[in-house]
């Protein structure tokens, strides 16, 4: 909160009645890094009011994805957290492979694993920077920068894609992790920790920084539990919930890892818990490879689930088995159980869950996407209000809401 | 007569040189900024992108204009020239280098030598932000005149803090012509030295005055688009773009001059060169500590994060001028004391 509150009348409480302006913060403002209106009452430097406008990129993916058989669905999970697309990618696969029961092979898991949280780094490497960029530091912003760019180039090496991956399969990866793939994800192992660490150390102990973001849109963590808040956001207001740990996927019971946690809810809060939460993404990278080491299969990438998953190309032009499941396959024709499911993943910025209800037929009969931006962004007017314009700017940058999953 | 084109030709050369340093501080912020961040920065104009101020300028000058329709026409012009001009204008009272003797005539490497040329520079300064409001208001835009309120209320904070500082500067020195300062810093008595926490002081709120990092609140992009310039485009924007980097360049010599000595430096009597070879040494050497200077206003810039409004207006009013205050007691008793009226 900003150190000197709006003139309040002492019986009521009620702000005095003053002349306000309105000021619009976007849609198009740099600093709302996507497209989302702010309208804001000010009394000069200090916001009494804040109303969000949603919807500028609107793209009804719910209703398209009643029209688009489940593996067509995948690249539209992309665009919504396009910072993190690959846990989206994954949380569908594995929200299908729960519906159909598909059991998936441990080293397949550990893949995912990996990818998971190479994109959890990318995701919170982009929200801390521009936090920094948003506060007028511009160089820490890019000595991270240059990591995603690497870990985009990783991505390329797995799926051929950088920022809409479309990555996996449902019943696994299209294709095995490649020698190259791995000498990347190697030299990131190495060289990305002193990268973070001249990033930290520009920014977490700098007293205008900490001066910026301390008390900075804080939640406290009964409003932002009652808000439904997941991810850092609700782990910086102090409250333990992380899906990896209460509903474990793909393997994750098996990780050694921390959550932080944070204690006021505010923006500085916010920044370290993503901070040390990269840190522990590359410590459950580490531990993914040590597993894969021990385990005996070297080669499996995927289920065998001919229903779901391609056959290779091989099979495809020479038999007539392969050709039907493809063609079954691309035209979505495969046979799916009737049921309903609801499967999580930790997203980038919070729980990312897909509610499914199926009929049995080609396409799903309901999807709903539980997307934590569209939670996030309700809270905004109720912790910018009575700050100053400077803190409303770095509170939404620290929620890391974006645009793509807040409209949908 | 020669009087008047000696002073002529002074003048055309300071205004094209602060010209020429200020386009190529355009250039050295973005290769400096490049250098600090992994990049390489602009490098497609001429060898090491070297024509890049070149091309700017020209890009400015062909940008459509667009004076916005309820802007206050008038006004919105005025803005960006008051700008430039007070911009330029502060160049005059700065002792570019010692004397020159040229057939036998001694000329001093100076425009005008006014004996109050530390009051002069203020006023001039002060004017300055009368370019950022009357162009935040004209362009008639509520991010404008956000960044034009948080401009003129942050500059006029830290005149004070920063004429606080300099008046510690000039009991010690005892003068106001910035000339008699540089030369009672004969060799290495720099007023660094004696006026440590003067010029701490003197060199943040030279950082508030030209709106740099971590002072830049009115022009911050990421929260009022552009600030007060929102609205400008052509060269009017370029104006103002331009007027800053002066304003850092004239910073720079200001800070250069008052506590480093201008163009004087250690063991300056023991090259035994010619008074007018030691003159041009010493411009030479001036520059150096002013580009020095302009590269520090850059490395702070790419460095750190920006202050909030009310922590400005707290680190001004509550902490620069108390401690400014504090400065000049402690300088007046010190003063006090070595003149033997302390205690008498």
């Amino acid at each position: 909160m900003a150190s000197n509150p709006l003139p309040a009348d002492k019986n009521t409480g009620a702000l005095q009645a003053k002349e306000y302006t309105t000021l619009n913060l976007g849609p198009t403002h740099p600093a709302t890094h996507g497209i989302f209106q702010n309208v804001l009452k000010m009394d000069g430097e200090l916001i009494v009011s804040a109303e969000p406008t949603i919807g500028y990129i609107h793209r009804a993916f719910e209703k398209l994805a009643e029209r688009r058989p489940f593996n067509q669905i995948t690249p539209i999970t992309d665009r919504l957290n396009y910072c993190s697309s690959p846990i989206n990618n994954m949380g569908w696969h594995m929200t299908v492979e729960k519906l159909a029961g598909i059991e998936i092979p441990k080293r397949v898991q550990y893949l995912r694993v990996i990818i998971m949280e190479l994109a959890r780094i990318a995701d919170h490497i982009i929200c801390n920077s521009v936090i920094g960029v948003d506060s007028g530091a511009m160089t820490g912003f890019l000595y991270v920068f240059q990591w995603r760019e690497f870990i985009y180039e990783i991505y390329e090496e797995l799926c051929g894609a950088r920022l809409t991956t479309n990555i996996g399969r449902i019943g696994g990866l299209e294709r095995d992790f490649s020698a190259k793939a791995w000498e990347k994800i190697h030299h990131l192992l190495k060289e990305f920790p002193e990268g973070l660490r001249e990033f930290e150390n520009l920014l977490v102990r700098n007293r205008i920084f900490m001066d910026r973001t301390i008390q900075c849109g804080p939640i406290s963590a009964e409003r932002a539990l009652a808000y439904s808040f997941t991810g850092p956001n609700l782990r910086a207001a102090g409250v333990d919930y992380d899906v990896r740990v209460m509903s474990p996927y793909s393997s994750y019971e098996d990780f050694d890892f921390m959550i932080p946690l944070g204690t006021n809810g505010d923006t500085y809060d916010r920044f370290m818990v993503r901070e040390r939460e990269m840190w522990e993404s590359l410590s459950i990278i580490r531990q993914a490879i040590e597993k894969l080491d021990k385990l005996d299969d070297k080669t499996t990438y995927h289920a065998e689930v001919p229903e779901f998953y391609l056959p290779p190309k091989d099979e495809v032009y020479n038999t007539m088995e392969g050709l039907i499941w493809h063609f079954k396959i691309v035209m979505g024709e495969t046979s799916i159980p009737k049921g309903e499911v609801y499967h999580c993943v930790e997203g980038g910025n919070g729980e990312l869950g897909y509610y499914l209800i199926s009929d049995g037929g080609r396409t799903p009969y309901r999807l709903h996407m539980r997307r934590p931006c569209f939670i996030y962004y309700q809270a905004y007017p109720e912790m910018i209000k009575g700050s100053m314009l400077s803190d409303a700017i770095l509170t939404m940058s620290s929620m890391n809401v974006i645009a793509g999953e807040l409209d949908a | 007569m020669e009087f008047i084109i000696v002073k002529f030709v002074l003048v055309l050369i300071v205004f094209l040189v602060s010209l020429g340093i200020a386009a190529y501080s355009t250039y050295a912020e973005r290769k400096i900024a490049a250098f600090l961040q992994d990049r390489v920065g602009p490098d497609r104009a001429g060898p090491f992108g070297l024509l890049q101020p070149i091309a700017d300028g020209v890009k400015m000058f062909m940008k459509e204009e667009i004076i916005p329709t309820n802007a206050d026409k008038g006004l919105f012009i005025l803005g960006p020239s008051i700008m430039m001009m007070t911009a330029c204008m502060t160049g005059v009272v700065i002792p570019w280098g010692d004397t020159l003797f040229i057939n036998g005539t001694e000329y001093a490497v100076q425009i005008t030598d006014v004996n109050i040329g530390i009051l002069y520079i203020f006023g001039v300064v002060s004017i300055g932000v009368y370019g950022i409001m009357i162009g935040g208001w004209a362009s008639n835009n509520k991010y404008s005149l956000m960044g034009a309120i948080r401009a003129s209320s942050q500059m006029i904070s830290y005149e004070l803090a920063m004429g606080l500082s300099i008046i510690a500067l000039i009991m010690t020195t005892g003068t106001l012509s910035i000339r008699e300062i540089v030369e009672q810093q004969q060799g290495f008595h720099w007023n660094v030295f004696i006026q440590p926490l003067g010029f701490l002081l003197f060199i943040i709120c030279a950082f508030a005055e030209c709106n740099r990092t971590p002072f830049d609140l009115p022009e911050c992009e990421t929260e009022l688009v552009g600030g007060y310039h929102t609205e400008y485009s052509s060269m009017k924007l370029g104006f103002y773009l331009f007027a800053e980097y002066i304003n850092m360049f004239i910073s720079s010599a200001i800070i250069a001059s008052l506590y480093f000595g201008g163009y004087n430096f250690p063991f300056i009597d023991q090259l035994g060169l010619s008074h007018n070879m030691l003159t041009l040494l010493g411009t030479l050497i001036f520059f150096g500590k002013i580009f020095f200077f302009i590269f520090f206003f850059m490395w702070v810039r790419w460095t750190i994060p920006r202050f909030r409004y009310d922590q400005l207006m707290h680190l001004g009013w509550r902490i620069m001028i108390p401690l400014a205050l504090v400065n000049i007691l402690l300088t007046a008793g010190v003063v006090l004391w070595k003149n033997g009226q302390l205690f008498n």
